[in-house]
């Protein structure tokens, strides 16, 4: 099957016994298990027909073994990052999400699992230069948020790979749709589905999707102990946005294009970041690796004033955290997505108070190219 | 806004309160009063929601109406539609129409003193002779029918209606406002099943109302809070959910439909084939000349009845169901299905025979379609 027909059909996607075209939302915490039929299930937190219909369909798309879904991206990641011991080490792509910054800094440190932050978009020396003997896993994002830095993802899994470390990637970004890690011999894929995967801005959800057996089996195990699954309707909700995953990355990343292309050109924007740009550094590599894009970009205005007085004039966009949705998102690293990172941290990462951060939603380009223009004065 | 501008936002930027993005599911029957006399517009969610009002609003917009209403199912919305009419009226309406609206007419609507004239509306002059009958108050069209896919002239019946004084319905459901917008036309008051394309995924069961003039609209919403067979709130916001990527989806349904009807036409065991986005068929220009879209809807006929029933329990992506409009494809046998409330003798004057199948297509790639619609046919 090909992935935009799996994308309707993948998973369970119809009831057994009644033959409707949408699986059913089992409200139900518990099952009855006096008959043999029923004993695939027990109770909702170990497997629920519903979620298990969504991560089925998830594991198909991503070219993966098994997948769990969760209540949250962070609930994923954590549940992810539970996967290790104590005394285990990390390497971890420098300008990672905020909130998966600070999961590890204060509640993972203290655990006792600890990172190190490697600029992977610079290549395998910088993975060398921060291994060490208890190293046990990499996690990387590309391209990364806020910055649409590129990693080279074969290099990262051949590394990982040669020493024993067990490959990550978060890959909320492109979702399966236009980059799947697994194949390029990743063994985890991460997704908050809160973003593209459901894609309309009313669920908050998160997947793994293991490359093997073996790992699907230990993700499960995690899921079902530490418990952060995600609910039934949220699970059926996700269902329905997978539907159009294809269509909306698509006409999304159409526009990113198009509004990514026109502010480059315009004179009061400092810079772009944006992988589909003739001049992004990582442009040669993405394409390598992942079929378009993207729908998120990055522009850097002259001053923070410059910034803030555009976030204030734009109509269109919604101008808050998140991003992935039918809306256009408009936000501000600084204060929303990487505000759990230190001012310095920040800074060092290139995240300055003038970047904005554009997820391109489904309204008519030429709507949003008219709004930024007046908002850039 | 754009159309598909204002398709992305439905619904955002309707609750102050909070700022959600999303419109908020009001769950609830009854709204509180702050004093006697004092209501914040909504008493009952039978007369108003603020869900279901948020769908309403956006609707109206994207067809550039004056109000709109939604109910229960398309049936229901097009039983408050016959409710405008006085006992006596005659109704000028398609011969070839979904079944269920037949239904409704032959069943309810005759006991209820109403007379139906059945013509075919893609013959203007036809359509012309029936509204000079006595007693014509209101002119039904489907365009594209049902599952012949025939396409009226909606500018020509526009004006033929206006001049008679009669009312102009036009069921849009297998166009939507992204492909055709029939107000442009003339039309007073454009009917949806919502459960087909607006809604999108085969998951739920919606009807809406369109009206030109804010009269019309006040009308018919004394019918429904009268009758009560409104649309509930969940359904109202998954409803408002579909709408944000209806445009998307209708390009793709088109896109698949071409591929298909292009690959029966060319199969030698398939005998006519109904898609008015094939240049050769007879609505092709016209459709053109006022939509943007061809839709989704195919059908076509096969050479025996033996091979309809190979090819209902054989396929193996097309699902076989009764609807149409969603993400998953689906055959519908409609001599069985969707149309076996109709006399023999229409059908047959149809050309509505147990040879014939339709299609929904759905959103799957082409590619798996073509070959599954190619492994029951040889």
């Amino acid at each position: 099957m090909n992935f935009n027909t799996r994308l309707i059909h993948g998973g369970v996607g119809r009831d057994p016994y009644t033959g409707a075209s949408s699986i059913p939302i089992y409200q139900a915490s518990t099952f009855d298990r006096r008959r043999a039929a029923h004993a695939a299930y027990d109770y909702a937190r170990s497997g629920n027909p519903t979620r298990e219909a969504l991560e089925e369909l998830m594991a198909g798309l991503d070219g993966g073994a098994g997948a769990a879904a969760f209540s949250s991206g962070m609930a994923a990641i954590s549940s992810v990052f539970m996967l290790f011991r104590p005394g285990d080490h990390l390497l971890v792509s420098k300008d990672v999400y905020g909130g998966t910054f600070r999961v590890l800094e204060t509640l993972f440190r203290s655990w006792g699992l600890t990172a190190t932050f490697v600029d992977t978009s610079k290549g395998r020396a910088e993975l060398t230069g921060a291994l060490r003997p208890e190293s046990k896993g990499v996690f990387v994002e590309s391209p990364s948020n806020p910055l649409l830095a590129v990693t080279d993802l074969e290099m990262v899994a051949s590394f990982a790979a040669e020493h024993g470390l067990m490959s990550i990637i978060d890959n909320s970004f492109s979702t399966p749709y236009l980059q799947r890690p697994l194949l390029l011999g990743f063994d985890l894929t991460l997704y908050s589905a809160t973003k593209f995967l459901n894609g309309h801005s009313d669920v908050l959800a998160g997947l793994a999707v293991a490359g093997n057996k073996d790992l699907a089996g230990r993700l499960r195990f995690v899921q079902n102990a530490f418990g952060a699954v995600l609910g039934v309707q949220d699970s059926w909700l996700l269902l329905r946005g997978l539907k159009t995953l294809a269509v909306r990355m698509r006409a999304s990343q159409e526009g990113a294009l198009f509004l990514a292309g026109a502010l480059r050109a315009h004179p009061k924007v400092r810079r772009v970041y944006y992988p589909g740009l003739e001049d992004h550094p990582g442009r040669k590599t993405h394409f390598r690796q992942c079929a378009g894009p993207g729908a998120v970009f990055s522009f850097e205005l002259e001053s923070e004033a410059a910034a803030a007085r555009c976030m204030d004039l734009l109509e269109l966009p919604l101008v808050g955290v998140s991003l992935g949705g039918v809306e256009s998102i408009l936000s501000y690293p600084a204060a929303m997505s990487h505000a759990a990172m230190p001012r310095a941290e920040r800074e060092a990462r290139g995240i300055s108070g003038a970047l904005l951060r554009f997820s391109v939603g489904l309204e008519d380009p030429e709507d949003l190219w008219a709004d930024l223009r007046q908002a850039l004065g | 806004m754009r159309p598909q501008s204002i398709m992305a936002q439905a619904g955002a930027r309707r609750d102050p309160g909070t700022g959600a993005v999303s419109m908020p599911i009001h769950m609830s029957a009854a709204f509180q009063h702050q004093a006697l006399g004092r209501s914040t517009g909504f008493d009952y969610s039978r007369t108003a929601n603020p869900s279901r009002q948020a769908l309403e609003q956006t609707m109206s917009l994207l067809e550039g109406g004056a109000g709109c209403l939604a109910f229960a199912s398309g049936l229901a919305a097009l039983d408050a539609a016959l409710r405008l009419f006085e006992p006596g009226a005659r109704l000028v309406v398609t011969e070839d129409l979904y079944g269920g609206s037949f239904r409704l007419f032959e069943k309810f609507g005759r006991p209820q003193r109403l007379d139906f004239i059945y013509v075919d509306t893609s013959d203007s002059r036809a359509v012309a002779d029936a509204l000079e009958q006595p007693g014509v108050r209101g002119l039904f069209v489907e365009m594209p029918t049902n599952p012949l896919l025939k396409v009226a002239d909606l500018r020509a019946l526009g004006r033929l209606a206006g001049e008679k004084g009669a009312l102009f319905m036009v069921d849009n459901t297998f166009m939507t406002p992204a492909c055709c917008r029939p107000m442009e036309y003339g039309a007073d008051l454009v009917l949806y099943s919502a459960t087909k394309y607006l809604g999108g995924h085969n998951d739920l069961l919606a009807g809406l109302a369109v009206s030109r003039t804010r009269e019309l609209a006040e009308r018919l919403a004394f019918i429904q809070n009268a009758t009560g067979a409104v649309l509930g709130p969940w359904e109202s916001w998954l409803l408002l959910r579909s709408l944000k990527t209806l445009s998307l989806r209708m390009k793709k349904h088109e896109e698949n439909a071409l591929a298909v009807a292009s690959f029966l036409r060319a199969h030698p065991k398939v005998g006519r084939v109904y898609y008015p986005g094939l240049p050769e068929d007879a609505g092709y220009a016209l459709l053109g000349s006022q939509a943007q879209g061809r839709g989704g809807m195919i059908s076509f006929e096969v050479e025996s009845r033996t091979r309809v029933e190979s090819i209902l329990s054989s396929v193996r992506v097309f699902l076989f169901a009764e609807s149409l409009g969603g993400a998953e494809s689906l055959v519908t046998y409609p001599i069985v299905q969707t149309h076996a409330d109709m006399e023999a003798g229409l059908l047959a004057r149809l050309g509505l025979n147990d040879r014939l199948l339709r299609l929904s297509i759905g959103l799957e790639d082409a590619e798996d379609l073509l070959e599954d619609l190619a492994a029951v046919l040889d």
